[in-house]
């Protein structure tokens, strides 16, 4: 009893993460639908991109993205697409541009600016000093023959 | 009256906390030692007392108190007793409460182990910590009280997500708190170093014990709840750069930067004022992952706005403490002056590259992590910032780090000659690349990620071990000579080996998985065979099941090779009867060589089952290597030169009588 009651539980459930009926015959355009599933958003769940996403939402945009592959999209066209219906925030991947600049070149500017700072801190560091940078071949070689005699 | 034993405790605990920080900090100033003394047993007080909150809240789920509000929200008479217990910490209030309790134990290990620190800096650290403290209780009992009593109280209570309902995050959080509460320690050693206008290699010594225990407990929080994540959530994601994992890992790219930084203080008296600003800002990020994701801001401005209380409350902790503490940076750094002198290739430069690598790195995740706020509140306009961004603008940094980590632990303080430390590195260097390119021949597809990331591993891991066999001489000297250098090799050095192996072999088992994941989602009638990369997988049977606060179909498969049978695999489909909540539960045949996963989908209306199933090479050396790198932090911390300090301290305490 309590089997049968299950599996028509599990009729209801909701729909898993990529089905075997969404899968396109052609290994390549189905490759290329993964790739793109995975920077477009579930806009109902919480950071989940449409290839994870068990919702029915996700799933609607599975097969939307599939259907514009098979129509013979690029890759470019089908992202293009859903953003025209649904707005930049499906993109996972905030397109690069102005107002996205500051985002992308956080990291660079942070790196070169601290880079800089930190080397003119080391050159204070070791300038004026009584350091050289290191013995020299010659002033090494006195010094095994001195270590070693 | 549990609860009303409980929020009794929290209000006394809160009424302590206010004088603790102002009368030892008023004695530190006008060097009074009676007020100083305050300090430590009001600590110790303040400790217990939110301990016996803790302890009253936990005897309410334990014993499904249904009369207090929070037990009827989050649990449930039918619930397993771990989960009545976890159940504690799994919801706001109680979790605030898990906070505070760390926060308060930490201050008390201070008081209680810290004789040997100058009394006038004890007495600042605790005043600090307070501050902190009062500010979180009064959080707590102004917007978030845990003990609040229902006036009609229900049968039953509504049960805990079922998600949470699981070994691997039942622990989680206590260590994630212990981890990124614990660097409220260092927070309060830099701030009271700041007053005392005082940082020297002793300070060093004395912060670098309690960063590293947070730091070790960090790193197995977040371990732990890659792992949970990875079994748990589906398809075997391990990490999703949610703004909940992120607020977890900005502290810890933080407190790994300050525990290098730390040992340039504590060895060459260098990089004080840089590593007082570290300890401020690797707390900041802790609060500041705090209010993310208490606020719940970072899921929508409006989630925000709809219960602003909270919120702002923590905003406003979060404005004051790292504020004022910045502000004091700002006035007293100047004093921080060291006069250490070190040239361009030397360890103190190698440090400094980690530690702006390790910042960025950090910077990175948190503009990615807020930016979506900014536009927001900027624009209007909603944008998401995901995986595939935080994969590109933060491997990059992990990547040159990887690359330059093994010359760097090998290069001597002061200064040193590139060539001479790189010379027995060139072998390592070869044999990596030459690795990296034998992968890259073998394997089929062109993916470069999996030799790069199999260089980079055993790069930095055949580099961890040069370091130790150059140290101890392995093949210079006789081997008995080697043996007894290696006995003789301080244990923070070996700490160091393991835990740059461990940041290696997570790079091994990231690039794989990666690079080599095999999928494969069909539909499969009962009792059909279908071939799994280099398995076969068979799908025996589906039966009902009872668990105890669940029903579930279960599903049974027998992993093959070459038709002889390796395992048995059970995943399943749970309904949570409570709550009604469904979850997967997938099975996974584990081994360090690959993982076999299987996850049970929709019954299809032929009567076949949709199936996924995936093999995952590697995957647990992500975890191996997150232990070792918390092992390495164990044999750090129980280093000679801590220990040392504990026996002067032991010897110069007089003998306590027993009780």
């Amino acid at each position: 009893m309590l089997k049968y009651l299950l599996l028509i539980l599990m009729l209801a459930t909701p729909v898993l993460a990529v089905q075997p009926d969404e899968i396109l015959d052609d290994p390549v355009l189905e490759a290329r639908a993964r790739v793109i599933s995975k920077v477009l958003r579930c806009l109902v769940c919480r950071n989940e991109n449409i290839d994870d996403s068990n919702a029915e939402l996700a799933r609607d945009l599975r097969l939307l993205v599939r259907e514009r592959l098979v129509a013979g999209d690029t890759n470019q066209e089908v992202e293009d697409f859903v953003v025209d219906r649904y707005g930049e925030f499906i993109l996972l991947m905030p397109v690069f541009n102005l107002s996205n600049a500051m985002l992308w070149f956080a990291g660079p500017i942070l790196i070169i600016v601290g880079g800089r700072i930190s080397l003119v801190f080391i050159r204070r560091r070791s300038a004026g000093s009584a350091l050289s940078e290191s013995l020299t071949d010659e002033e090494q070689k006195k010094l095994d023959a001195v270590l070693n005699a | 009256m549990t609860a009303e034993l409980g929020h009794f405790a929290l209000i006394l605990a809160f009424a302590i906390s206010i004088p603790q920080i102002f009368i030892p900090m008023i004695g530190a100033h006008k060097d009074w030692n009676n007020w100083m003394r305050f300090a430590a047993p009001a600590a110790i007080a303040q400790f217990l007392l939110v301990g016996l909150a803790f302890a009253m809240l936990t005897v309410a789920f334990v014993t499904s108190d249904f009369s207090v509000k929070l037990v009827v929200a989050n649990s449930h008479s039918a619930k397993p007793m771990l989960y009545k217990v976890t159940g504690v910490w799994a919801n706001h209030e109680g979790s605030m409460l898990l906070w505070i309790t760390i926060l308060t134990l930490f201050g008390a290990t201070v008081a209680v182990w810290g004789e040997n620190l100058p009394p006038s800096l004890k007495a600042r650290v605790l005043s600090v910590q307070s501050m902190i403290g009062a500010a979180f209780l009064g959080f707590i009992l102004f917007t978030s009280n845990p003990f609040t009593r229902l006036s009609q109280p229900p049968i039953d209570g509504n049960g805990l997500n079922p998600l949470l309902q699981d070994p691997g995050l039942a622990f989680h959080p206590p260590f994630l708190y212990l981890g990124y509460v614990g660097l409220s320690m260092a927070f309060s050693f830099a701030v009271a170093a700041l007053i005392e206008g005082k940082v020297d290699a002793a300070w060093a010594r004395w912060v670098r014990p309690w960063t590293l225990a947070a730091w070790i407990f960090l790193t197995i929080g977040i371990g732990l709840g890659s792992w949970w994540a990875y079994y748990e959530l589906g398809w075997g994601g391990w990490w999703f750069w949610d703004p909940v994992e992120n607020a977890s890992f900005m502290p810890w790219l933080m407190a790994t930067a300050l525990l290098h930084s730390a040992i340039v203080v504590e060895k060459r008296n260098a990089l004080k004022s840089w590593t007082v600003l570290l300890a401020i800002l690797a707390f900041s990020f802790s609060l500041i992952g705090t209010f993310i994701v208490r606020s719940g801001v970072i899921t929508s401005v409006h989630a925000f706005a709809n219960d602003p209380e909270r919120g702002v409350f923590i905003l406003a902790i979060l404005a004051v403490a790292i504020g004022g503490a910045l502000t004091l940076y700002a006035f007293r750094a100047t004093q921080l002056q060291s006069t250490a002198v070190f040239s361009l290739v030397s360890r103190e430069s190698g440090l400094v590259m980690n530690n702006l690598l390790l910042t960025v790195a950090a910077a990175v995740v948190f503009v990615g992590t807020i930016w979506p706020l900014v536009v927001e509140i900027a624009t209007g306009a909603k944008v998401s910032v995901g995986a595939p961004f935080f994969n590109i603008a933060f491997t990059p940094f992990m990547v040159v780090l990887a690359m330059i980590l093994p010359i760097a632990a090998m290069l001597p303080w002061k200064r040193s000659n590139l060539k001479r430390i790189i010379q027995p590195l060139w072998g390592i260097a070869a044999l990596s690349v030459a690795l990296g390119a034998a992968v890259w021949v073998m394997q089929t597809g062109g993916r470069m990620l999996a030799p790069v990331g199999l260089t980079l591993a055993f790069w930095v891991i055949a580099g961890a071990v040069a370091d130790v066999a150059s140290r101890v001489k392995l093949g210079k000297a006789p081997l008995s000579e080697s043996i007894r250098r290696a006995g003789n090799l301080p244990r923070a050095d070996w700490g160091k080996m393991f835990a740059h192996s461990g940041f290696g072999l997570m790079i091994f088992g990231i690039s794989a998985i990666m690079a080599w994941e095999f999928e494969d989602i069909r539909t499969v009638e009962i009792g059909e065979t279908f071939p799994l990369q280099v398995y076969e997988l068979r799908f025996d049977a589906v039966e009902g099941i009872q668990g105890p606060n669940y029903t579930a179909a279960r599903g049974e498969f027998t992993l093959l090779k070459d038709g002889v049978e390796i395992s048995k695999l059970y995943p399943e489909k749970r309904n949570y009867t409570v709550s009604g909540t469904k979850t997967t539960e997938a099975a996974i045949d584990q081994s360090l060589l690959r993982d076999v996963y299987v996850v049970l989908g929709d019954r299809q209306s032929d009567g076949s089952w949709a199936v996924r199933s995936y093999v995952k090479p590697f995957t647990n050396w992500i975890w191996v290597g997150v232990f070792t790198l918390a092992f390495g932090g164990v044999l750090s911390i129980t280093d000679r030169r801590y220990r040392v300090a504990a026996t002067a301290r032991k010897a110069a305490m007089p003998a306590v009588p027993a009780e």
